[in-house]
């Protein structure tokens, strides 16, 4: 889940979950609420349609579209378009509707949201199912905005069908409590850290060090988890957890190997706290000091302030610096349904959410990082400071880091792969299952979801 | 309906001929049929048609991804279920948690309600009391049991430790989790077990008691020998109810790891229930779920069966022990009359 994330946009776990079930019986019977008329054709001005239009655009968890004033804005451009937001709080259960839309073919949006953790399923087995952005009027201008890793990644591999225009991306580097590692005696301005953390090896054997410390907080461990470790560094691979056709491939992927490798040895090393990501415990522990350090790609830096809160501006930072090499953790893209009632509406609505200035301003007032390279080298983008995190310059950090970022292909069942790798090294960290068992009891959970 | 039917037709039997009365009664019956067709309609759209679209698709492999795909396959995903050690570990795993939750629960809602049916200061607040867990979300209840339990922080190790105890990981380890959430299990169901047993108790005539106090029978004498026979019927209706609730946990440890369908880090509290979620909407494979399903059915089935058959010769055996028993003998005629 991790990488692929669930969690990102994913408050408080445990109350939601039941709602899950809810989903899943409301699947089959959500109407989309679209007025409107329909069969828009493509090309009737920039709005795609001249008539008063209702687009309903199916998104999960906190998108943060509305919450940046995207909506009031496009209502300025488009005053004939009405926006309606249709959300699901979980992507996984956001994911169960949409194929259950996707296998009925009705009940679509007309735009979806599409993450990270299936856009491979949507590329493989949906492609047909939506518009395709290679052949709409704009397309060559579309493509050209993005990172072409981006635009990969919702593309087949042959480059000619692409189901979908990125929102965001995860570029990761550590953020780390410098207040804690001033208390354990060791180096706490991110230059220096950068410096001492650009391997994972050193990365491990400065956590041994703060282990060592006398001066540290007792019950402080430098690391938050192994699976922290591992879901970024399965990413730094030549393959994570699919070959290049996108079919899983976890026994002999390069990334796996050495993730796994770091992972391990940092759990049986003492150096992490143990906790599984996305936890209640975990998320206290941003507060409590249970870890001075974790992988923090750009969306994490609003999960540490909402779990930490004020009372912790100023005590953590962010190192310009990602231990074995730039990679990405997360991030989304828009498609248009091919069955979308009001296809050119959402279209024009896509494009236009996918430009430039619109992805400078979920930067600047949301947190999400600018899949547009052109928005990405903006000025209000590259000099943006965190306060928070003691006024660390997040826009160079994260744009070098994204402008450096090599991203491996991803399958079908990366989400579920990942999770099943992860619960193991718990297994390892928390109960000294040796890694061979734990490594092996995961490849049992993982033959059962790939069949 | 068939009460109502049964003693009009008494009724009439005395006065009319026995062809004439089945002429009567059956347009009396027709109209049961049609008082009762509206939860048959529903009953069709939302338990047999789901049953049988869930047999079907089991013989596929199927993915909701992938659901206009399907491929026929027969029987494979059963076959791939009856060999697969993470199938037969929630087996086990919903047996040990149904026993170790259903026993002490009914257990102590029966000696719960022994007590509330004293005549006690309060009474009714403790009537009420005990049905507050049942009327608790079990969201909520579960995410309260699970901060409790939780190996680090929680109060219960806190506790633990405070008196030099040493600290129990109820998260990780196989019975102290499978212990844990049993207690949530416990905690909810123990007061509602009870007040149906109380209800149970308050229909066993009081004169029984008094004869067999007469008799010489102590508060315990007359509690087997009285409480217990009485009560028989609805002991059974609450195993059979317990069993069927334990043979499908699902939210309980489904929010005890927070809302992760795999029961554990290891699996060490997953149940059957669980592992159909797991199967079905985390690891998209709707074909081995619905053999999980149809699976689950059968087990639940069975255990009921073996429950029924297994009170059904205990009452025969019962009975055939008390006619020819001492004191007690001279009541328990009137108990299997009422």
């Amino acid at each position: 889940m991790r990488r692929t994330s669930t969690s990102r946009r994913r408050p408080v776990a445990s109350l939601v979950a039941l709602a899950a079930t809810g989903a899943i019986v409301l699947a089959g019977c959500g109407g989309n609420g679209s007025s409107a008329s329909t069969a828009d054709t493509a090309g009737s001005g920039p709005c795609g349609t001249t008539d008063p239009t209702t687009v309903t655009v199916g998104l999960f968890g906190t998108f943060g579209f509305k919450e940046a004033g995207l909506w009031d804005a496009y209502k300025k451009v488009c005053p004939n378009i009405t926006i309606k937001e249709d959300v699901v709080e979980q992507s996984a259960d956001y994911w169960t509707r949409l194929k259950t839309r996707l296998a009925a073919g009705s009940g679509l949006d007309d735009v979806q949201a599409i993450e990270i953790g299936f856009v491979a399923d949507v590329v493989q087995n949906h492609k047909d199912q939506f518009v395709n952005w290679n052949t709409v009027p704009n397309s060559a201008a579309d493509k050209a905005e993005f990172y072409p890793w981006k635009w990969q990644l919702a593309t087949t591999s042959d480059g000619t069908n692409t189901v979908g225009l990125g929102t965001d991306i995860g570029p990761e580097a550590i953020c780390y409590r410098s207040d804690l590692m001033k208390q354990a005696g060791l180096p706490s301005d991110p230059k220096t850290l950068a410096s001492k953390w650009t391997t994972w090896d050193d990365f491990i054997n400065f956590g041994k060090q703060y282990e060592a410390s006398k001066t540290k907080p007792s019950g402080s461990s430098f690391v938050d988890s192994a699976a922290s470790i591992f879901s970024t560094a399965v990413y730094q691979g030549d393959t994570a957890y699919a070959d290049s056709n996108g079919d899983a491939n976890v026994e002999s992927s390069d990334g796996v190997k050495t993730a796994w490798g770091y992972a391990t040895q940092a759990a049986q090393d003492g150096i992490t706290a143990g906790l599984q990501q996305f936890t209640p415990a975990w998320n206290k522990a941003f507060s409590s000091g249970a870890f001075a350090a974790l992988a923090c790609p750009t969306w994490m830096m609003g999960y540490i302030q909402g779990q930490a809160g004020d009372a912790y501006a100023g005590k953590w930072d962010i190192a310009p610096v990602l231990p074995g090499g730039a990679t990405n953790w997360g991030g989304s893209w828009l498609g248009v349904p091919t069955k979308a009632k009001n296809q050119a509406a959402a279209i024009a609505l896509v494009e236009w959410l996918s430009a430039k200035d619109q992805q400078v301003t979920m930067w600047t007032d949301g947190g999400h990082f600018p899949s547009n390279s052109d928005a990405a080298a903006a000025p209000a983008v590259k000099n943006a400071k965190s306060a928070y995190f003691s006024n660390a310059p997040v826009g160079t950090i994260f744009g070098d880091i994204a402008a450096k970022m090599k991203v491996p292909p991803i399958g079908l069942y990366d989400t579920q792969i990942q999770q099943a790798l992860t619960t193991q090294l718990t297994n390892v960290e928390t109960k000294g299952t040796s890694p061979g068992d734990a490594f092996n009891a995961a490849l049992d959970q993982i033959k059962q979801i790939t069949g | 309906m068939t009460v109502v039917s049964q003693t009009r037709s008494g009724v009439r039997r005395v006065a009319k001929a026995d062809s004439e009365r089945r002429r009567h009664r059956l347009p009396g019956s027709r109209i049961g049929y049609v008082y009762v067709l509206p939860f048959f309609l529903v009953f069709l759209a939302f338990s047999v048609y789901p049953w049988l679209d869930t047999a079907w698709v089991s013989l596929h492999d199927t993915r909701l991804s992938t659901y206009d795909q399907s491929s026929f396959i027969g029987l494979e995903n059963y076959r791939n279920l009856f060999t697969n050690q993470f199938f037969w570990n929630a087996f086990r795993n919903t047996i040990t948690i149904g026993i170790i939750s259903t026993v002490p629960q009914l257990c102590m809602a029966l000696g719960i309600a022994h007590l509330l049916n004293y005549r006690l200061r309060g009474r009714t607040f403790f009537r009420v009391a005990i049905l507050m867990p049942y009327a608790t979300s079990l969201a909520a209840a579960t995410v309260i049991f699970a901060e409790l339990f939780d190996p680090k922080l929680g109060i219960i190790n806190w506790a633990l430790t405070s008196v030099h105890l040493p600290a129990v990981d109820w998260q990780g380890s196989k019975w102290p989790s499978q212990i844990a959430v049993s207690t949530i299990v416990t905690w909810r169901w123990t007061g509602y077990n009870a007040l149906i047993y109380l209800a149970g108790m308050q229909a066993i005539n009081n004169d029984l008691y008094e004869a067999a106090a007469i008799d010489g029978a102590g508060r315990w004498a007359q509690f087997r020998h009285v409480t217990l026979p009485g009560l028989r019927p609805t002991i059974l209706f609450t195993i059979v109810v317990s069993t069927i609730g334990a043979a499908q946990l699902f939210g309980e440890p489904l929010l005890y790891h927070n809302g992760l369908a795999d029961g554990g880090t290891s699996n060490q509290y997953q149940t059957l229930g669980l592992l159909m979620y797991q199967q079905g909407w985390v690891n998209d494979r709707l074909g081995l779920a619905s053999a999980t399903a149809w699976t689950m059915f059968l087990i639940i089935v069975a255990a009921v069966s073996i429950n029924v058959l297994l009170a059904r010769r205990r009452e025969r055996h019962e009975v055939g022990r008390r006619l020819t028993g001492p004191a007690i003998a001279v009541a328990a005629p009137e108990v299997t009359a009422r």
